[in-house]
């Protein structure tokens, strides 16, 4: 059956799997790019083995005619190179019967784990087919075969093979030809949903959540970043080193987190915005240090892009488990702000608002990213500007009886930057005076304390506290990468006739327990959806707010991504209660 | 350094000490260590404000706020690290780290290593009594290995950490011994350690009078290097090796430029690094 009869969707996901070196992952970002041309929305994840490098691994793909923060429930179509080890990532290629599995005959059957989903079985002899081809690869044949099943038009597919190619000579002809094949082997698979026509052009960026966060790092003033290389933020910090140093910034490798925790505190300390990126083990080991840049009044931000915990736990899969580190990990009385972006785009704007949060009110600010967003690759709407910088208040040259710690009606007091006459301090995480010198007086550290805690009720936090949107009286409560399923299932249960109203919480901490009520007004029951094994977020809103009606915790814990169906079945069961 | 480029006028040693009382016990060698600092200030001509003074958690670590310099006490070991950061995002500020042997060798003992390594342009200067003060009497790293606490009763059985053996291996670019009993001294080398390039480390031997009174003797003890300093690394290696720990002086001078942070070799405005998203 020619696939131009297929049925046409908004939304296809595809995943291409194989063993190290089968290229897997250049076909997927392959696809993403061609996607990206064709003028879809895109968004990629993968999935790799403990191998340093090499080893099997997954790309996964999803095309959609609207913009997509998430996994969709199914993969329309698994392409598999061979069968190496691909047990390990069978729960992450969940099948239907309406799925269409391909496979290379010459590397065996299909695993049972597939076969049961009652998926279609097609073989294609990619190995066999890509020797006939000069200079030809199984991989640029997977390519072209799930370019063209999709859907997308064999001259796109061929502008991204040369792009990709631009040494050109035998090396392209051969990728050309491979990729033709794959196309022509389309022609004889049915059932894969081909994706709609594009949708209007936009200003659209192809960006991972990392990057985004690293540019909205800069965009908010960040110039000096310390790092630790670690899983899976890594990248964000790898992206910010020539970026930095192109703005006029700098960045350092640190020997451990103590000290790129400790890099960013000197750095700020001396008037310039500092950031670092990590993920949960990381975290841990700076928390000492950030109740440091709590006390003394010294605004970092920390990205935390969280992985599955605890201890090493997966590191190259997402869970939603620091929040309780993040909002509680300091010892003694520690306000401090924790935000939270929803979507790879969001990472940006998060990230940047993060910095002028830090800066503006003088103190630590953690992101909770995760690693869904960070490593994900996706086609996005190119994210608004908005004016967020840094916006620290500092203290003239020789101000009169110079007090670094003034007890003002915000919390906020000036901050002498070295350099500047007459208004040196020393910036102590001793509990201190108003001077800084320090104090163990009951009165100087109430006084303090509540300067501190003062300091976090002193802005505006606007409209970013959280995302909020719908109508009824249902309503999900969720953050980061939550987010997407959760508006996906929305969708869904609005095509049955169920509304409900979604709040995603860009702002964790400090609580905003007026705005949410406000959020909630009239909602009977409170979903509280998030990726962690004991609902850390459902427990800090029970400490912090007074929730409406019923309320139910839906949590669990990586490392598979929340799909939409789990939070539809919920909602379209409580339509019926 | 740009030391030379300031126009305003010299101050006195006097001009860089605050008017806080210290928190150290009487006769700690400590005090003889920041007037030592505060002289090497003024012998240099620097202006107060442009200098930072770093530090971590110890008696010792408090020196920062009993200067008129900016300061920055941060927590327990993490004073080269602090320092690093200040320093390359600072690079006209003239950087001390400051603090003591459990701080330094102990909990901070990477990034010793690390901040040698590294190089940055800046100069730490640790007060070695070879005990925790202020926990009130335990053994550090500089500590025999036989000496008695409460702690470690009998003593630890660890060899003492040889802290100029280590900076000389691991890279530091100038390596200085001081005795806090000689103030003068002290004052010269932390100058020349401040105008060194790169990494420089200052060992001042400062007695604790109260948990270690036998570190008065080290006045009788403690002598000029009888030679001249070498900026040859095996043969420091070899001095510092098998001396006594009592020669005072430059003991090795290196020769490696200043760790300096990485620059592209085109500049752009933040708005401009969208590009590589764009589709």
């Amino acid at each position: 059956m020619p696939h131009g009869t297929s049925e046409r969707r908004t939304s296809v996901s595809v995943a291409i799997a194989g063993s190290g070196g089968a290229g897997v992952m250049t076909a997927g970002n392959m696809l993403l790019e061609a996607a990206a041309q064709a003028g879809y929305y895109a968004l990629m994840t993968r999935s790799s083995g403990p191998q340093i490098r090499g080893g099997e691994a997954a790309a996964m793909i999803r095309i959609a005619t609207h913009p997509i923060d998430g996994t969709d429930d199914r993969y329309d179509l698994l392409i598999a190179l061979d069968w190496m080890n691909i047990n390990r990532f069978a729960a992450e290629i969940p099948l239907g019967a309406a799925s269409v599995l391909v496979g290379d005959p010459d590397q065996g059957e299909p695993p049972d784990v597939f076969v049961k989903s009652g998926a279609r079985y097609t073989p294609v002899a990619f190995k066999a087919a890509a020797k006939k081809i000069p200079n030809g690869w199984p991989n640029m044949i997977a390519f072209g075969l799930a370019g063209a099943l999709v859907g997308l038009a064999e001259e796109t597919l061929a502008s991204v093979v040369r792009k990709s190619m631009k040494k050109g000579g035998d090396a392209l002809a051969g990728s050309l030809a491979a990729m033709r094949a794959g196309v022509e082997a389309a022609a004889a698979i049915a059932g894969v949903p081909r994706i709609g026509a594009a949708p209007p052009q936009t200003a659209r960026w192809l960006v991972t959540g990392n990057q985004a966060a690293g540019y909205g790092a800069i965009r908010g003033g960040v110039r000096f970043v310390a790092a630790y290389p670690i899983t899976p933020a890594t990248e964000l910090l790898e992206w910010m080193a020539p970026a930095l140093a192109k703005v006029g910034g700098a960045l350092v490798q640190a020997e451990d987190e103590l000290a790129s925790i400790n890099m960013i505190l000197g750095a700020s300390f001396g008037g310039v915005p500092a950031l670092t990126a990590t993920s949960g083990p990381g975290l841990s080991l700076m928390i000492e240090s950030i109740g440091l840049g709590i006390t003394a009044e010294v605004p970092i931000v920390v990205v935390d892009v969280m992985r599955v915990g605890p201890s090493t736990g997966i590191a190259t899969k997402s869970e939603q488990s620091d929040v309780n580190i993040a909002l509680y990990g300091m010892h003694g009385d520690a306000p401090h702000v924790v935000v939270a972006p929803n979507s790879v785009a969001d990472c940006l704007l998060t990230t940047q608002w993060a910095v002028h949060l830090a800066e503006t009110l003088q103190v630590p600010a953690i992101v909770l990213a995760d690693q869904f967003f960070g490593q994900a690759r996706a086609v996005v709407e190119r994210p608004a500007d908005v004016a967020f910088a840094g916006d620290r208040k500092t203290a003239p040259a020789g101000a009169e009886s110079y007090k670094r710690y003034a007890v003002t009606a915000s919390g906020v007091s000036p901050m002498a930057i070295p350099g500047t006459p007459g208004v040196t301090y020393t910036a102590d995480g001793l509990e201190h005076n108003e001077r800084g010198t320090p104090s163990s007086q009951a009165a100087d550290h109430v006084a303090q304390l509540e300067k501190r805690a003062r300091k976090l009720a002193s802005i505006d936090y606007g409209t970013h506290w959280a995302d909020v949107e719908g109508e009824g009286d249902l309503a999900v409560i969720t953050f980061g990468s939550c987010t997407g399923p959760v508006r996906e299932a929305f969708a869904r249960a609005a095509a049955d006739g169920v509304h409900a109203r979604l709040v995603s919480l860009r702002l964790l901490a400090p609580a905003q327990p007026t705005r949410l009520a406000a959020a909630l007004e009239g909602v009977r029951r409170v979903l509280v959806v998030e990726q962690n094994h004991t609902g850390q977020l459902y427990r800090y809103l029970r400490s912090e707010y007074e929730l409406p009606g019923t309320v139910t915790s839906f949590h669990r814990p990586g490392p598979l991504p929340m799909r939409p169906d789990e939070i539809h079945r919920q909602l379209i069961e409580w339509s019926r209660a | 350094m740009t030391i030379s480029a300031q126009p305003q006028a010299a101050l006195a040693p006097q001009a860089f000490k605050s008017d806080y009382k210290p928190v150290w016990c009487p006769g700690c060698g400590d005090y003889s260590v920041l007037s030592s600092l505060t002289k090497a200030f003024a012998l240099l001509e620097l202006q107060p404000e442009r200098i930072a003074v770093v530090s971590g958690i110890g008696c010792s670590s408090r020196i920062p706020a009993y200067t008129t310099c900016y300061g920055f006490h941060g927590v327990h070991g993490r004073a080269l690290a602090a320092a690093t950061g200040l320093k390359l995002a600072r690079p006209e500020l003239t950087v001390i780290a400051a603090g003591g042997d459990g701080d330094g060798y102990s909990i901070g003992g990477n990034h010793f290593l690390h901040a040698c390594r590294r190089n940055v342009d800046m100069t730490y200067v640790v007060m070695d009594n070879h005990v925790y003060g202020m926990t009130k009497g335990q053994p550090s790293p500089t500590t025999e290995p036989d000496w008695d606490s409460k702690l470690s009763p009998g003593g630890t059985g660890m060899r003492a950490f040889n802290p100029l053996v280590i900076a000389l291996a691991a890279g530091a670019n100038f390596i200085a011994r001081a005795f806090a009993g000689d103030p003068n001294t002290t004052a010269a080398l932390i100058a020349e350690a401040i105008s060194a390039p790169g990494f420089s480390f200052v060992e001042v031997l400062s007695p604790c009078v109260t948990f270690r009174p036998e570190q008065r003797d080290w006045k009788q003890m403690v002598r000029a290097a009888p030679v001249q300093w070498t900026d040859d690394a095996a043969r420091a290696a070899r001095r510092l090796m098998t001396d006594d720990g009592m020669n005072i002086g430059v003991l090795y001078k290196g020769s490696r430029a200043a760790y300096r942070t990485h620059v592209a070799k085109t500049s752009k405005r933040p708005a401009d690094l969208e590009e590589e998203f764009r589709i």
